[in-house]
């Protein structure tokens, strides 16, 4: 296809054509959005047995040295210095305005910190790092290594056999492991809401190893479509579309990934504006919400109350095929942000009524 | 039962009688993917050709549906409503959209055939 021609590709882009992969540009790459058995049938079955996703786009870097963590802390508001070793967490990283450059998973290896930022930002993400970072801390690009990512409730169960240092970490937790003699380090997590890991190894092994894992009992490839629509249903954020430089933390509802330590010093890019926006309040605040019915409302969709006045607008929304029905990630004025609120979503010129509901929208099952 | 006959926004038309009826075609559908809901047009409508009157919705997106002809909506595919899989599953026969009286009984005639349609779709591949 024209469009593709320019893009980039991960290690897999072979498999993924082998497999009949519906290839799409994502973030400079071409990336299948689904496989022939369709969004639908991969979503529904990570939820039910395992899917194995290609994440290779996405930008992964160590950082070594004396001081990493306080290096990389000047910013994230996450605390990293308290990081303990095998263990990874979710971050933010904050403009001086206070708004999200972007998210990120950082792991702590004993001796290096590993990061994971998103495909559309790591060239920005890295260049920002760099430019705080002491003498003697270096930040290491891998654009040599693969991710993948093993999602789904019986992801242990077919990982366990071949891998078991990984079936004993726990959701959060890191380790580095064999996989049929490949070297990875994987981390107990992902972005669907399932149990599951997200295995970084050398790009020259990534097919072999996709092969290996695509083997395994009830596991079937899955695509950004199928990973769009799990996220959704899990309540998470997807940078550029829920979140971006002009969303604070506190809108967000993001402030649990600012550390107890960071909320004492302040001592983080947009500290001002987040400390203010706990004190006072924001004027809007993210919710998850559900149409009535069937109908999808999609991005950008307005949000009025009931007969009245726009009080938002939806970011991301779909069908959760999980959910079977619609659902939408959105801001909202904090007056209209309450569970249960009767909204109207303006679809094609028309009212659709919805209200505010809880996320996950569907439950998370990690391995706790 | 008459041949189908196709439009560029990849629908097809069967002319049955008084009136023609319409979906999209197997291509499209499976462009779109799983279909989750329609919206279709009420009956008794007037429709210009070209208009966009009816809508898509698969997990990824929404999309327009055209009136392949002037004329009036006689019908809809209740069924859909319930099981939208069905434009999936069946495309070109329980998955249809709606029919239209046509208001001029040529329009039908003038669309394209399936060899015409077929060279179409490989000219946008």
């Amino acid at each position: 296809m024209a469009e593709t021609e320019s893009l980039l590709e991960t290690p897999l882009a072979g498999l993924h054509r082998a497999l009949g992969g519906r290839m799409v540009a994502f973030a400079g790459y071409a990336m299948p959005v689904q496989y022939p058995a369709g969004i639908m049938a991969e979503h529904l079955h990570v939820r039910s047995h395992a899917g194995l996703f290609d994440v290779s786009h996405m930008g992964q870097a160590e950082l070594v040295g004396e001081g990493a963590a306080a290096a990389l802390e000047q910013v994230t508001p996450a605390d990293i210095q308290a990081l303990k070793p095998g263990r990874q967490r979710y971050g933010l990283l904050m403009t001086p305005e206070g708004g999200i450059f972007d998210d990120f998973m950082v792991a702590n290896r004993g001796d290096r910190l590993l990061l994971v930022v998103n495909a559309s930002r790591k060239h920005d993400d890295f260049a920002l790092i760099e430019s705080v970072l002491p003498t003697g801390v270096t930040l290491r690009r891998l654009p040599d290594r693969a991710l993948l990512a093993l999602q789904g409730p019986g992801a242990a169960a077919a990982i366990g056999p071949l891998a078991p240092a990984l079936t004993a970490l726990s959701f959060m937790g890191v380790a580095e492991a064999e996989i049929e003699g490949i070297p990875v380090i994987a981390s107990r997590s992902g972005y669907t809401g399932e149990d599951g890991w997200e295995i970084s190894a050398p790009a020259g092994e990534a097919e072999r190893l996709a092969k290996v894992l695509l083997a395994l009992p009830g596991v079937q490839p899955a695509g950004l479509g199928a990973r769009d629509s799990l996220r959704l249903e899990a309540g998470l954020c997807l940078y550029g579309t829920d979140i971006d430089e002009a969303t604070s933390p506190v809108e967000a509802a993001l402030t649990w990934s600012i550390g107890k330590r960071r909320r004492m010093a302040w001592d983080f890019p947009g500290a001002e504006r987040v400390r203010g926006e706990l004190a006072n309040g924001t004027a809007r605040v993210r919710v998850g919400l559900r149409p009535e019915g069937r109908q999808p409302a999609r991005g950008e969709t307005m949000i009025h109350a009931p007969g009245g006045e726009t009080i938002g607008s939806i970011t991301s929304g779909g069908f959760g095929p999980s959910l079977s029905g619609p659902m939408a990630m959105a801001y909202v004025a904090r007056s209209h942000a309450t569970d249960g609120t009767a909204i109207e979503l303006i679809v094609r010129g028309k009212p659709l009524a919805a209200r505010i509901a809880p996320m996950p929208f569907v439950p998370h099952r990690y391995a706790r | 039962m008459p041949e189908l006959k196709y439009t560029q926004d990849h629908e097809w038309v069967r002319a049955d009688g008084d009136a023609a009826t319409i979906g999209i075609t197997d291509h499209a559908q499976n462009a779109l993917g799983d279909v989750v809901f329609v919206d279709l047009p009420e009956v008794g409508r007037e429709v210009a050709a070209g208009e966009a009157i009816a809508v898509v919705e698969s997990v990824k997106a929404a999309s327009d549906v055209y009136a392949p002809i002037a004329g009036r909506i006689v019908e809809v595919n209740a069924a859909l409503t319930d099981d939208p899989g069905l434009i999936n599953r069946e495309p070109t026969g329980e998955g249809w959209f709606f029919k239209i009286e046509p208001a001029d009984a040529g329009a039908v005639a003038a669309l394209m055939d399936e060899s015409a349609y077929a060279a179409f779709v490989d000219s946008q591949a």
